[in-house]
């Protein structure tokens, strides 16, 4: 029998019905290894430098020294948080890209509490304990806003968390002056730098980052357990598949919408906490510095698996210090710091690509009777 | 609720943990001695901007750092550039970054860099942390802060002349009867005040009925801004737009302004402005940061004591005036050379009590406290020394502290916002 192939078209694209495991995390690792070898074609084509010299640079760059090791594994921290904290929000198909803004004000409360307490005299962990619950409120404060306005009003919470995220960076513009440390800089500066107080830990180089990560870890735990195994995880995945459904079943939707998104934002909230007492003692507009949406990716590509968020954290904080040091050491050489935020990108790109040919399945017709399936 | 609970308690432990990691003393670093010597092939220079080449400032700083390197035979490949970074943690992070690349000498060059360099410090004890325009060296108790700040309100003294020379010339012609100048700020800070009221003098020195008004920004670089700030002072009735804020804004303005017959000339900082206005700039008030830069690596190359302020002015050249623009007045330069001339041998002192008054009245006396404060400003954080300035007639600026600490509010001079 001869089928016509001219009528069929060149590509086809189909939903993948189902995919093993093992497949899905084999086409990921392609993307991965396929983005590094554009990546080094990149660096020789600027640089004229070894490629594989230069990653393994980058892993130097980050794992080289234990204060490195320990500075990522901060900020694989605070990412994480954030990370975890979005999970019940996006599960629940809450698009809240406000975590930067919950953050923002979680890190300005610990910030308040540790310039305007800490010289109280109160044991340091009593000052954290008020810190991190102000942050925690102030957060969910932040986050709950939308929440109400979206489960009784049907706003859109898309714009409206990011509107918050400016309110937020006003607050932190307001006040700013008024904490303006030393006199003439405009910035908040280091709190407490000769007292401490309110830090997590004097110790920056290990139990400050350690301390984040236990913290974060317990977070990351509970929400894996509370979003698999609790009643009320269980709302926000049918919420999240269907509202329909899940009035069907008796759920009060605006409930779960307004608890969840609190918790989104408490979470976020103490991510800013992390922030200010564990790695920053400070308060800027880096306090949460775009993680609050890096976040976002973090989230999806994990699927609101926070265990898998883990190990996309810790790649893509990696991949930016990693990034930053590769500039750093090869400065004379073209690799600037645009570079590097150009390597982070073909990156991200290519597995945020790999997710299309997980979801899909394509298949070629070159010519006569030959197929081949990617 | 008993997770609440649950969850309540599991914080508490953490608290509790992170508490006794505190209490525990930290091991101490080897007692390395910050002044031991690096021989020059040895030394790695980081340098933390925060800004680049294309901004003012940080442009001046550039050079100044490359030409003290080349001065210095330090190659290319021993300094560690970061540009456009923020005065926030960022700026600690940067500067662990540097210190675990194996730098020896790291530099920042922003006001707001310092207290993460100071962190910084604290944790490096065997690496120089050298915050330029930075003021607690002296008093944060660390052997390896080292600030450093020319004599900046000399150059500005001198600019004041060239501006009023250009004063006197269109007072002189009829073309303008109120001796108006405004003065573009970026914050009330003792280094603005310091320059803009050695900037009045300057010009008073030449026109003593002048009288002038200064406008914040509240930013260092904001084009727009300075700009505006720029066209409001020309809109009160300033003839001259002098500027301590680092962007090209203002001196734009005056050019845009003067070109369509509002008369107004412009005299600028770091930079040269001839190139944004040609025929309004007169000159800029600039520093030689290549001079410091130079000194403190050479000591530290050499194993000498580096010491924690460090400063200079026309004496060791270490700051200047550009080139006179083609509006300046005739006779500038040799006022200018006069000054100079003056300023170098001793007998003419920027701040000379005999040519200023507060509130109608000669100041004879102002004890500086040198201590900084806390981050609520309820208590203070490096106590530092209480040094009477004035002596010998004259306030004696920079010199007790490499950064600026003159703060008189003098007569003449008139803060708009």
């Amino acid at each position: 029998m001869k089928i016509d192939h001219k009528k069929e078209p060149i590509i086809r694209i189909s939903k993948r019905v189902g995919i093993q495991f093992w497949k899905s995390w084999l086409i990921r690792l392609a993307a991965i290894a396929l983005s590094l070898c554009v990546c080094a074609l990149l660096i020789f084509a600027l640089s004229g430098l070894n490629p594989i010299k230069v990653f393994g640079t980058m892993a130097k760059g980050v794992f080289g020294t234990q204060r490195k090791l320990m500075n990522w594994v901060r900020d694989t921290s605070v990412l994480l948080c954030i990370a975890v904290g979005l999970a019940p929000a996006f599960k629940m198909r809450f698009w809240n890209i406000g975590a930067e803004g919950q953050m923002l004000v979680g890190g300005i409360a610990a910030a308040a509490c540790m310039i305007h307490l800490g010289n109280l005299g109160m044991p340091n962990v009593v000052l954290l304990l008020i810190m991190a619950s102000a942050s925690i409120i102030a957060g969910g404060v932040w986050g709950v806003i939308p929440a109400i306005s979206k489960a009784y009003l049907n706003t859109n919470e898309t714009l409206f968390t990011l509107m918050m995220n400016y309110i937020a960076m006003q607050f932190l513009l307001f006040f700013t002056p008024i904490w303006e440390h030393p006199a003439g800089s405009n910035k908040v500066g280091i709190i407490n730098s000769v007292t401490k107080v309110g830090w997590l830990s004097e110790d920056q180089k290990l139990a400050t980052p350690l301390i984040m990560l236990f913290i974060v870890l317990i977070v990351t735990v509970l929400m894996f357990a509370y979003l698999k195994y609790s009643k009320q995880g269980y709302e926000i995945a049918v919420v999240g598949e269907s509202q329909r459904t899940a009035k069907y079943a008796a759920i009060n939707v605006k409930n779960v919408v307004v608890r969840s998104m609190t918790i989104s934002g408490a979470i976020c909230g103490l991510a800013g906490f992390l922030s200010v007492a564990g790695a920053d003692h400070t308060i800027s507009e880096d306090t949460a510095g775009g993680r609050g949406f890096i976040a976002i990716i973090v989230a999806w590509l994990a699927k609101f698996n926070t265990f898998v968020m883990i190990l996309i954290a810790a790649l893509i904080v990696f991949l930016d210090k990693g990034a930053i040091a590769l500039a750093s050491e090869y400065s004379n050489y073209n690799l600037t710091n645009d570079v590097a935020d150009i390597i982070t990108g073909i990156i991200l790109f290519f597995i945020l690509g790999s997710e299309f040919f997980i979801n899909y399945k394509i298949k070629f017709h070159l010519g006569k009777g030959k197929e081949e399936i990617a | 609720m008993k997770k609440l609970l649950a969850i309540l308690l599991v914080l508490c432990m953490v608290m509790a943990f992170a508490a006794c990691t505190k209490t525990t003393d930290p091991v101490p670093e080897d007692p390395a001695n910050p002044e031991e010597p690096v021989a020059g092939a040895d030394i790695k220079i980081g340098v933390i901007l925060v800004g680049d080449e294309n901004e003012g400032y940080t442009y001046a700083h550039i050079e100044g750092i490359k030409k003290a390197a080349a001065d210095l035979g330090i190659k290319d490949d021993q300094i560690n550039w970061k540009y456009v970074i923020p005065e926030t943690s960022v700026c600690y992070d940067t500067a662990v970054e540097l210190a675990e690349m194996g730098c020896n000498i790291i530099f920042s060059n922003s006001f707001g860099h310092q207290s993460f360099m100071v962190q910084a410090a604290e944790e490096y004890p065997e690496i120089i942390f050298c915050p330029a325009t930075g003021d607690t060296a002296n008093v944060c108790g660390l052997a390896n802060v080292v600030n450093l700040f020319p004599h900046t309100y000399e150059s500005r003294y001198v600019s004041g002349i060239v501006a009023g020379m250009k004063l006197k010339e269109l007072m002189d012609n009829g073309t303008v009867t109120d001796p108006l100048v405004g003065y573009v700020g970026a914050f009330p800070y003792a280094e603005v005040v310091s320059g803009y009221t050695a900037f009045y003098l300057g010009i008073k020195s030449i026109v003593p009925e002048a009288y002038m008004e200064v406008q914040f920004t509240s930013s260092w670089f904001d084009l727009n801004k300075e700009s505006e700030a720029a066209k409001a002072l020309m809109a009160r009735g300033c003839v001259i737009i002098g500027q301590h804020a680092d962007s090209t804004g203002a001196p734009s303005a005056v050019e845009a302004a003067l070109a369509n017959g509002t008369i107004a000339y412009s005299v600028g900082y770091n930079i040269d402005m001839l190139n944004v206005a040609p025929n309004a700039a007169l000159t800029s008030a600039q520093n030689n940061w290549s001079k410091l830069y130079y000194d403190i690596l050479k000591a530290f190359i050499n194993g000498e004591e580096v010491k924690h302020d460090w400063s200079g002015g026309y004496d060791e050249d270490a700051v200047m005036i550009s080139a006179l623009g083609a509006s300046c007045a005739a006779g500038t330069q040799e006022a200018v050379d006069a000054a100079i001339a003056g300023i170098k041998d001793g007998t003419l002192h920027v701040f000379d009590t005999n040519t200023f008054t507060v509130g109608g009245e000669a100041v004879t006396t102002r004890v500086f406290d040198f201590s900084t404060m806390n981050a609520d400003y309820s208590a203070v954080q490096y106590v530092g020394e209480q040094i009477e300035c004035i002596t010998d007639g004259y306030f004696h600026e920079s010199e007790f502290r490499s950064a600026p600490y003159f703060d008189l509010a003098i007569d003449g001079i008139t803060k708009l916002n």
